[in-house]
C-alpha cells in the first residue's frame, strides 16, 4: 500500500500547493504541476477485501453500525482538513460509548455516496440508527427506515469539522436509539470552502469510489 | 531564493486561495471537449433513431435511449444534422435568424452537435445566443433564503425582504431537514408580504419536498437533480425515467417545477465516462427537455468549483446555460454558490448571465449575510444588495433587483415576523416571542437574532405533517388572525395550481398575480431596435439608488 499512498499524497501536495494552504513554505513554488492526463486511477492498484468477513445484521439493540467509505484508513489516512481517520473513527465511537450504546464499524464498498452508506449501515444496525463517514471526512447519521436522501443529520462540509463535532455525531446518533429528544449538532457554514476545497474533494472522492467493489459488499472493519 | 516582493503580493491575493487544476480528461476534469467525445451522429430507421452520436442503438445506455425515444424531434433530425456546426453557431448570433428558427433547427440535433455548436462560440458569441434565445421577455431573478438557525421568523423576513427588492422566486432549504414543513410555511407567508406573486419553493429530500408541494406549502420545486453518465444517476437511486415520472406526479397538482443539473457533478461523483463537462450537460438537458420539464437550474450550480478550476471553466457554464435556452427551457442560470475569494472573479462570473439577462439570473442570489446561507453560500449576498443594484444603473441593465428604502424593507420585515407569529399561534405550533419578532424585524442575519427552542419547533415541525396541515390552513389562519391581505395573497398562490397558467415555460407572476411566460410574453429579441430594453417606469426605478448626492446639499 505503500506505493499508494505515495501517489495520492502528492496528488493531494500538488492540489494544496495550487490552493495555496502549504504558503507557509513560501519556498517558490514549481511553475509547472504534475499532470494525470492519460491516466485513468489516482492509485494503480486497487484494495482486494474478498477475503475479509463480510458485515453481518447486527442483532444488539444498543448497538450503532459506522459505515466508514471503501478507502478509509487504507487510501486515505486524513480527511480534506487533514484530519487522521483513526481519531476521527476514535471520537464517533468514544462519542456513542459515553451514552451507553455499543459502536460497530463496517466498510461499505457498494456505494461511496455518504447518505446510501449510512443508510445501509443503519441496516445492518441491531437499533436501526447508522452513521455513515466518507474518507474525506463528510457525515451522515442515518436511520434504516428514511428515504435514502433524508436522514437524521447531515454533516456536509467536511472541511469544518472537528474531532469534537464527530465525538458528538457520535453521542447524538446514540440518543436517537435511546428515543431522547436530541437537539441536532448545530450547524457551521463557511462559504468560502468551496472555492478553496472543491477539486481536492472531487480527486478524494475518486480515489474513494476507485476502491469499491459491489461484488464484496460490506465487510467488518473492526480490529481491521 | 530571494522572493521578489510584488511575487510576494500576488501570491497573497485572494484569487490565489481559489483552486485550479490542470485538465484530465481521464477523470473528466475537462470543460468545453474531451478527446474522447463521441462524434456527432443519427440513423433514423422506420421512424426510430437506432444510432446517436457513433453509439448503436443496441449499445445505448439508459440516457442515450431516453434521449433518442423523447428528447430529439425524430421527424427533423436528419435534416438538421445535415447543417454544419459552424452554420448553426452563426445563425445563433445572426440577429436576422428569429429564436423561433432557431429553436426548429435545433431541435432535430444530438447532444455531441450541440457540444460542437457552443466550440465554435466565444463568451461575447454565447451572451449574444442568451439574449436572443431566452424563453422570457423579462429577465427575472431568484433568491435563497435561509439562516443558519432554520428560524422560521428570520425566514419569513427576509423572504418578505428578498420579494420587496424584486426576486421573482424565492428558495429555501434547511441545516437541519426535518425543519422543512417550518421553513416552507415561514417563506410562503414572508414572500406574500414583500410582493404578492413571488413563487416559493423548500429544497429538500425529493419525497418530502413533492408533498410539501402537494399540500401547497411551497408553489414550485426545482431540485430534481439529473445526470450525465448512467452510474451517477443510479447512485442516485435514479433513471430519467423516474424523474419524468417525479415531474408529472407535480403536474398533476398543477405545480411548476424545473430540473436541476450542471457541469462538475460526474467529476465530483467519480463516474464523468472521461467526457467533458460540457458534452455530459448536453446529455443532462437533453434528459430534461425528454422528461417534459419546462425549465431548468443550471450552470454547474453546487459544483462551480470543479469547473472554475479548469481551463475554459466559466466559458463552459454560460455555454450550458445557452445550451438549456436552445432547448427551449427556462433557465434559472445559477450564479447561486459562493465560486471565488476574488471579488474581481466572482463579479465576472456573474456578468455572463447578467449582462444578456436569463429567465433566472441568479438561482439563487443570497438575500440573507453568506454565513447564513445554507446551500453553502452563494455569489453574491445581502452585503452585495446596493453594488448589485448599482451595476443595473451603471450598464441599464435589468438584473431583476431594484433599490428599496429602510423603511419599506423595516414595515415589511416587521409584518412578515408579526404574521408567521400569528400563524403559528393560530395553528399551535412553537411560540414565537415578542422579543424574536422585535430582533428579527432589524436584522441583518442570525448572529442578531435570539435562539430558537429546536426540541419544540422539530416537535411542531412534525405535528404540522402529522396533522395534514395545507396551504388552505395557512390561508384561514392568517385570516383569522387578521391579516386578510396575506391570506387573500396566499389564496392567490394556490389558486395558480388550479388554473395551471404558471406551469408554461419561464413563467412567474406579477403582482396582481398574472403569468409572465415564454408563451404569452417570449422573448422577440432581433437585434437592436426589438426584444426587451431598459427604459420607461422600470429604467427609472432601477435609477433610484440610495446615497445620491443631492445639489441643494452642496
Amino acid at each position: 500500500m505503500q506505493m499508494n499512498e505515495e501517489l495520492i499524497k502528492k496528488i493531494v501536495d500538488a492540489v494544496m500547493e495550487q490552493i495555496g494552504q502549504l504558503d507557509n513554505k513560501t519556498d517558490n513554488k514549481p511553475a509547472t504541476v504534475s499532470s494525470l492526463a492519460g491516466k485513468d486511477r489516482i492509485n494503480e492498484i486497487k484494495t482486494d477485501y474478498s477475503s475479509y468477513p463480510r458485515a453481518k445484521k447486527g442483532t444488539d439493540p444498543k448497538e450503532i453500525v459506522i459505515g466508514v467509505g471503501a478507502a478509509f484508513q487504507k487510501e486515505i489516512k486524513r480527511t480534506i482538513c487533514d484530519i487522521p481517520l483513526d481519531e476521527v473513527l476514535r471520537n464517533v465511537k468514544a462519542g456513542i460509548e459515553e451514552e451507553g450504546m455499543n459502536a460497530r464499524v463496517v466498510k461499505i464498498l457498494d456505494t461511496s455516496d455518504v447518505c446510501f452508506m449510512a443508510l445501509e449501515a443503519a441496516k445492518l444496525s441491531g437499533s436501526g440508527i447508522g452513521v455513515g463517514i466518507q474518507s474525506k471526512g463528510t457525515t451522515v447519521i442515518h436511520q434504516k427506515d428514511l428515504y435514502p436522501l433524508s436522514n437524521l443529520e447531515l454533516f456536509p462540509q467536511a472541511p469544518l469539522m472537528t474531532l469534537e463535532t464527530y465525538r458528538q455525531i457520535g453521542k447524538n446518533a446514540a440518543k436517537y436509539v435511546k428515543g431522547e429528544q436530541v437537539v441536532p449538532v448545530p450547524c457551521t457554514n463557511d462559504p468560502m470552502s468551496r472555492p478553496r476545497y472543491q477539486v481536492k474533494a472531487a480527486l478524494m472522492h475518486i480515489a474513494e469510489t476507485e476502491q469499491l467493489d459491489p461484488a464484496v459488499g460490506a465487510i467488518e472493519w473492526e480490529g481491521r | 531564493m530571494k522572493r521578489s516582493k510584488r511575487i510576494e503580493i500576488l501570491d497573497k491575493r485572494p484569487v490565489n486561495l481559489d483552486g485550479y487544476i490542470n485538465e484530465w480528461p481521464e477523470m473528466g476534469f475537462v470543460a468545453m471537449k474531451s478527446p474522447y467525445d463521441p462524434t456527432p451522429s443519427v440513423k433514423v430507421q422506420n421512424g426510430k433513431i437506432v444510432e446517436l452520436d457513433g453509439k448503436k442503438r443496441e449499445d445505448f445506455d439508459f440516457i442515450d435511449q431516453f434521449i433518442a425515444d423523447y428528447a430529439i424531434n425524430i421527424s427533423r433530425t436528419e435534416n438538421s444534422m445535415a447543417v454544419s456546426a459552424l452554420d448553426i453557431a452563426r445563425m445563433i448570433v445572426d440577429i436576422h435568424v428569429s429564436r423561433k428558427e432557431i429553436l426548429e433547427l435545433v431541435s432535430g440535433i444530438t447532444p455531441a452537435r450541440m457540444a460542437e455548436v457552443m466550440n465554435y462560440l466565444n463568451v461575447v458569441e454565447l451572451m449574444m445566443g442568451m439574449q436572443k434565445m431566452r424563453a422570457r421577455k423579462t429577465p427575472g431573478n431568484q433568491a435563497h433564503i435561509t439562516n443558519l438557525k432554520d428560524d422560521p421568523v428570520q425566514l419569513a423576513a427576509d423572504a418578505a425582504e428578498g420579494a420587496l427588492r424584486g426576486f421573482a422566486e424565492e428558495e429555501t432549504t434547511m441545516g437541519v431537514a426535518r425543519y422543512a414543513p417550518l421553513s416552507a410555511m415561514a417563506i410562503l407567508i414572508g414572500s406574500q408580504i414583500g410582493r404578492p406573486g413571488v413563487l416559493t419553493q423548500c429544497s429538500a429530500e425529493e419525497a418530502t419536498e413533492l408533498e410539501l408541494g402537494i399540500r401547497g406549502l411551497t408553489t414550485y420545486a426545482e431540485t430534481l437533480s439529473v445526470y450525465g453518465t448512467e452510474k451517477v444517476f443510479i447512485d442516485g437511486d435514479d433513471t430519467p425515467y423516474s424523474k419524468a415520472f417525479l415531474n408529472s406526479a407535480y403536474a398533476s397538482r398543477g405545480l411548476k417545477v424545473r430540473f436541476t443539473s450542471g457541469a462538475g457533478s460526474e467529476v465530483l461523483m467519480g463516474n464523468s465516462e472521461k467526457k467533458s463537462m460540457l458534452y455530459l450537460e448536453c446529455r443532462c438537458l437533453y434528459a430534461t427537455k425528454g422528461a417534459g420539464s419546462q425549465g431548468i437550474q443550471n450552470g454547474s450550480v453546487s459544483c462551480i468549483g470543479v469547473p472554475g478550476a479548469v481551463p475554459g471553466g466559466i466559458r463552459e457554464v454560460i455555454a450550458e446555460n445557452l445550451v438549456a435556452a436552445l432547448l427551449g427551457l427556462e433557465c434559472a442560470s445559477s450564479n447561486d454558490q459562493s465560486f471565488s475569494n476574488s471579488d474581481m472573479r466572482r463579479t465576472a462570473r456573474t456578468m455572463l448571465q447578467f449582462l444578456p439577462g436569463t429567465d433566472f439570473i441568479f438561482s439563487g442570489y443570497a438575500a440573507e449575510p453568506n454565513y447564513d446561507n445554507m446551500f453553502a453560500g452563494s455569489n453574491f449576498d445581502a452585503e452585495d444588495f446596493d453594488d448589485y443594484n448599482v451595476l443595473q444603473r451603471d450598464m441599464q441593465v435589468d438584473g431583476g433587483l431594484r433599490p428599496v428604502t429602510e423603511e419599506e424593507v423595516i414595515r415589511v420585515r416587521n409584518k412578515a415576523t408579526k404574521a408567521v407569529q400569528a400563524v403559528f399561534r393560530q395553528l399551535g405550533l412553537s411560540p414565537i416571542s415578542d422579543e424574536q419578532v422585535e430582533a428579527v424585524t432589524y436584522a441583518h442575519g442570525s448572529k442578531d437574532t435570539l435562539p430558537r427552542d429546536v426540541t419544540a419547533d422539530l416537535m411542531a415541525a412534525e405535528d404540522v405533517l402529522k396533522r395534514g396541515i395545507t396551504g388552505v390552513d395557512v390561508v384561514r389562519a392568517l385570516a383569522e388572525a387578521g391579516y386578510q391581505d396575506v391570506a387573500e395573497s396566499v389564496l392567490n398562490m394556490l389558486k395558480q395550481r388550479v388554473v395551471g397558467d404558471y406551469m408554461q415555460t419561464a413563467a412567474i407572476l406579477d403582482k396582481d398575480f398574472h403569468v409572465l411566460s415564454g408563451v404569452n410574453t417570449p422573448n422577440d429579441y432581433m437585434g437592436p431596435g426589438t426584444g426587451y430594453r431598459v427604459e420607461g417606469k422600470r429604467w427609472e426605478e432601477i435609477k433610484k439608488i440610495p446615497h445620491l448626492i443631492d445639489p441643494k446639499d452642496i
